[in-house]
């Protein structure tokens, strides 16, 4: 493999890694905050990919579609929590997992009675569907490139909010003491709403992003969700810092995986069964990584003890 | 002179800048009830964890019959004979009285992988949890879910299952907490004979209770034991009177 | 008669007196409908081991009823091609017969819940639920990307194995199997949760101090636990599979785990005969709701979250009683 295309592939795991983060941010600031987990944060990134596309199909304007993504997703976000989720943070684990496993499904069956079930796609705007040239003459779709780029920048902006910002501190003594900052008088119901659209924007965004490479349809979020539980797993429950360091070690092991392993079987091994038990172990390598860091720090690389 | 059966050896723990175990050496004789009481804030829980198991102590060194056990686990210490009761109940609050009883003679016996009779045929086994609670008062409650137990009678809870132990010692971290006038008497009569079967380290704020029944008294004060003696020496000791009375009243 | 108990005996005869009707009307479509019903209960029968007695939230149930239903595709495909699985070393036979493939799929369940159980049992709460969620989907994909028995599409298997004395390929017989699976599994459920393993397994769930300061370790109760539910789940998927002469990563799939926590809720958590009500409902529902709308799982999902929020302890739960049996 030539140092061109292993450069490619390196920036496409970033590229997956980063929008895992995206998942992966809103869903253990969630949890840290109001201790909920939420396996309906995938329909939340289901509904930013329709509602991309469907706003793309109608205007043509990427820009407009990102936007109604982020709307759509922040809306079905607030309206979910002031209906569901806030009777859930008393309830326990299983409750939650049941509730929101009940979301999946009317969230799931309403987009496909809304959109059909076939395929939308929604299409890279024609600005960004050719390639950039990189330093060294590498040639890469600028389309990934921004999503790259866009990752980055929220990355940094969510530090900034939670470091800096009121809400932030908020945030942060929320997830020490909710009582401590109810008595401070803080309107803890009005702040885990806010938290959780927040963090249903950005699955949403994530949802829209993603949507104009693969294409966009029901169910399209359950597996990334998992993949964000994995990187959560691995980053530490609460962590926004592990949540970064986890979504690009998965997002990177995962591409690596599915393009090396088979070339390093590739050296002993006849090209075809190569090829067979190269792929089948990069589709386990996420997880086995998962499996070794609860092996050696249970709470993941960020966790609280 | 006679061995020690439960000794505690210059334990360390901190928890950032607190120190909340600051050098504890400390030990249980044969036979003897020794109390350990302090303010509030001292570190007893912290002290407790560390000696019965679920805290690992930062240095130092817990001997339990002769044998280091500082890096045993909660169960393995009880397995080896060391019985503790809790501060706050801890009990299976949906099962009867009389099974959480059954679990710790299950406990002692160590006959829990098996998987069709109900252990509630097991005449054994429910013979001893029925006489432990005889022994504490609680015979009559057998049936009882453990939930609707009053405060009191799930402090009785805990020290029945402690019996069903047949354990070398005993750390009991207030067992009079809530009983009421009558029922801490009734109590502090029980624990007075529980002590010729094994020795007890006794965590008490009750201190009547304490100066009844204690052999000796050790007062832990920021993480330090500042006096250890009989309950004479204890009240005379001028650092305890410091301690607890404040500095103006000691002088 | 305590009302739980004259519930789970109407619960328990509801199925062979449905299967008998069906069988004198001619109806066989309903015999496998309800003999599926028997399945997905034996499934989550073995679940409600971990996680109603054990309070261990496993989302990750479908990879040991995947792995059961492929431990019987894979014996089956290597007989009805008559090849053999390995002759490297020696030669392994595959199989037809039903008893031996149970085996297979019991032993393999329970060594995969051994690996995940040691695992994810390091952790607890929702790390655990995140974690066996994952590792279900590890199979999944690992199904998926695995060409040798069929990938994506699945292996088929032309007849219904076989089981010494009975016309396995009649519906009602092999209904009567299933039947005579789940009562014998049910039985020993019940058993279990009385003996010493149950109480101390539910003793750990309700204070896992209280089970150390006796002096028994929470963490080997529970992965024994585990063990036992990922083999039930694993032979279920083993009849599964049977029945539908079909096997493919769809068994192995993140919405199986789920509706198999979905079968214990509706039925009532921690409950014996919960799982049964809870997959025979889902069945019926399934059966009346998916000829009405192309989206009955709209309703399911609805009623699933009504259940959640409103009526806590299921349909045993509503119609017993809150009271759980104590011996």
């Amino acid at each position: 493999m030539t140092p061109i295309l292993l450069i490619e592939q390196v920036l496409n795991g970033l590229q997956s890694g980063i929008t895992l983060f995206l998942m992966a941010a809103g869903l253990t600031l969630i949890f840290g905050v109001m201790g909920l987990i939420n396996l309906a944060h995938g329909s939340l990134y289901m509904i930013g990919a329709f509602a991309a596309a469907a706003v793309a199909g109608w205007t043509g304007s990427f820009v407009l579609a990102l936007g109604a993504a982020l709307a759509a997703a922040a809306a079905a976000g607030m309206i979910i929590e002031m209906v569901v989720i806030r009777r859930l943070y008393d309830r326990d684990h299983l409750d939650q997992v049941l509730a929101t496993f009940a979301l999946i499904l009317i969230f799931s069956e309403g987009t496909r009675w809304l959109f059909g079930s076939f395929p939308l796609y929604l299409d890279v705007p024609a600005a960004l569907s050719g390639p950039v040239t990189l330093p060294g003459g590498i040639l890469y779709p600028s389309y990934r490139l921004l999503i790259i780029v866009i990752g980055l920048l929220i990355a940094v902006g969510l530090f900034q909010l939670i470091a800096r910002t009121r809400i932030g501190i908020q945030i942060r003594a929320g997830e020490s003491d909710r009582e401590m900052i109810a008595a401070l008088g803080v309107d803890i119901s009005r702040l885990y709403t806010i938290v959780f659209a927040l963090g249903a924007a950005l699955a949403g965004l994530a949802g829209a992003l993603v949507g104009a490479i693969q294409s966009v349809q029901v169910g399209m979020g359950e597996p990334v969700l998992i993949l964000a539980f994995v990187v959560i797993v691995i980053g530490g429950i609460g962590s926004i810092k592990g949540a970064l360091v986890g979504a690009l070690l998965v997002g990177l092991t995962d591409t690596l995986g599915g393009v090396l392993l088979p070339l390093l079987f590739g050296l002993f091994m006849d090209p075809s069964s190569a090829t067979t038990i190269g792929s089948a172990l990069a589709s386990m390598s996420i997880y086995i990584l998962m499996a070794l860091v609860l092996l050696f720090r249970p709470t993941g690389l960020y966790g609280r003890a | 002179m006679t061995e020690p059966l439960l000794h505690v050896d210059g334990l360390h723990k901190a928890f950032g800048a607190l120190q909340a175990t600051d050098g504890v050496t400390l030990a249980l004789m044969p036979g003897e009830i020794h109390a350990l009481i302090g303010p509030n804030g001292a570190g007893k829980s912290t002290l407790i964890k560390q000696i019965a198991g679920g805290l690992a102590p930062d240095a130092g060194r817990v001997w339990f019959k002769g044998r280091d056990v500082t890096a045993l686990s909660t169960q393995a210490r009880a397995r080896a004979g060391l019985a503790r009761t809790f501060q706050i109940s801890s009990l299976a609050m949906e099962a009867t009285v009389l099974q959480n009883a059954v679990l710790g003679a299950m406990g002692r016996a160590g006959s829990v992988w098996r998987f069709l009779r109900p252990v509630m045929h097991d005449a054994e086994l429910v013979a001893q949890a029925q006489a432990a609670l005889q022994r504490v008062g609680l015979a009559d409650h057998a049936a009882t879910r453990t939930a609707e137990l009053s405060h009191g009678q799930r402090r009785l809870l805990e020290v029945a299952v402690a019996l069903t132990l047949k354990p070398h010692a005993f750390v009991m971290d207030e067992p009079m907490a809530g009983l009421g006038a009558s029922g801490s008497k009734r109590m502090t009569t029980f624990l007075d004979g529980l002590r010729r079967e094994a020795p007890i380290l006794l965590v008490e704020h009750d201190m009547d209770a304490v100066f009844a029944l204690a052999d000796r008294i050790s007062v832990l004060v920021y993480g330090k034991i500042i006096a250890t003696g009989t309950a004479d020496e204890i009240r005379a000791d001028p650092q305890v009177r410091t301690a607890y009375l404040g500095e103006e009243d000691a002088a | 008669m305590r009302r739980e108990t004259i519930l789970n005996t109407l619960l328990y005869l509801a199925m062979p007196v449905a299967a008998g009707l069906a069988f004198v009307m001619g109806e066989t479509f309903l015999i496998t409908l309800i003999t599926r019903a028997a399945i997905f209960a034996l499934a989550a029968v073995g679940l409600n081991l971990a996680l109603g007695l054990g309070g261990l939230v496993s989302l990750g149930h479908a990879a040991f009823f995947g792995i059961g239903g492929y431990a019987m595709g894979i014996l089956a495909h290597h007989a009805q091609t008559y090849t053999p699985i390995m002759d490297t070393w020696f030669v392994l036979e595959g199989t037809k017969s039903m008893p031996v493939i149970w085996l297979v799929a019991i032993a393999s369940s329970a060594l995969a819940a051994l690996a995940i159980g040691a695992l994810s049992l390091r952790t607890s709460g929702v790390y655990f639920i995140m974690i066996t969620l994952a590792f279900g989907q590890m199979f999944y994909y690992f199904a998926i990307s695995w060409p040798a028995y069929g990938g994506e599409d699945g292996l088929s298997i032309y007849v219904r194995n076989d089981f010494p004395g009975l016309n396995t390929l009649d519906p009602m017989q092999f209904f009567a199997l299933v039947f005579a699976i789940l009562s014998g599994v049910l039985w020993w459920m019940g058993r279990l949760a009385r003996a010493p393993f149950g109480l101390a397994l539910s003793a750990a769930r309700q204070n896992a101090e209280r089970v150390e300061t006796v002096g028994l370790g929470p963490f080997r109760l529970r992965l024994v636990a585990f063990v036992i539910s990922g083999a039930v789940t694993g032979l279920a998927g083993a009849l599964f599979a049977d029945l539908n002469r079909f096997v493919s990563p769809t068994m192995f799939s993140w919405q199986m785990s789920g509706e198999f926590i979905v079968f214990i809720v509706l039925g009532g958590v921690g409950r014996l005969f919960g799982p049964v009500a809870g997959a025979m409902l889902f069945v019926l529902l399934e059966h009346l709701l998916s000829p009405v709308s192309d989206f009955w799982l709209i309703y399911v999902g609805t009623i699933l979250l009504l259940v959640v929020l409103f009526a806590r302890g299921g349909l045993i739960g509503s119609l017993a009683g809150r009271e759980v049996a104590h011996d």
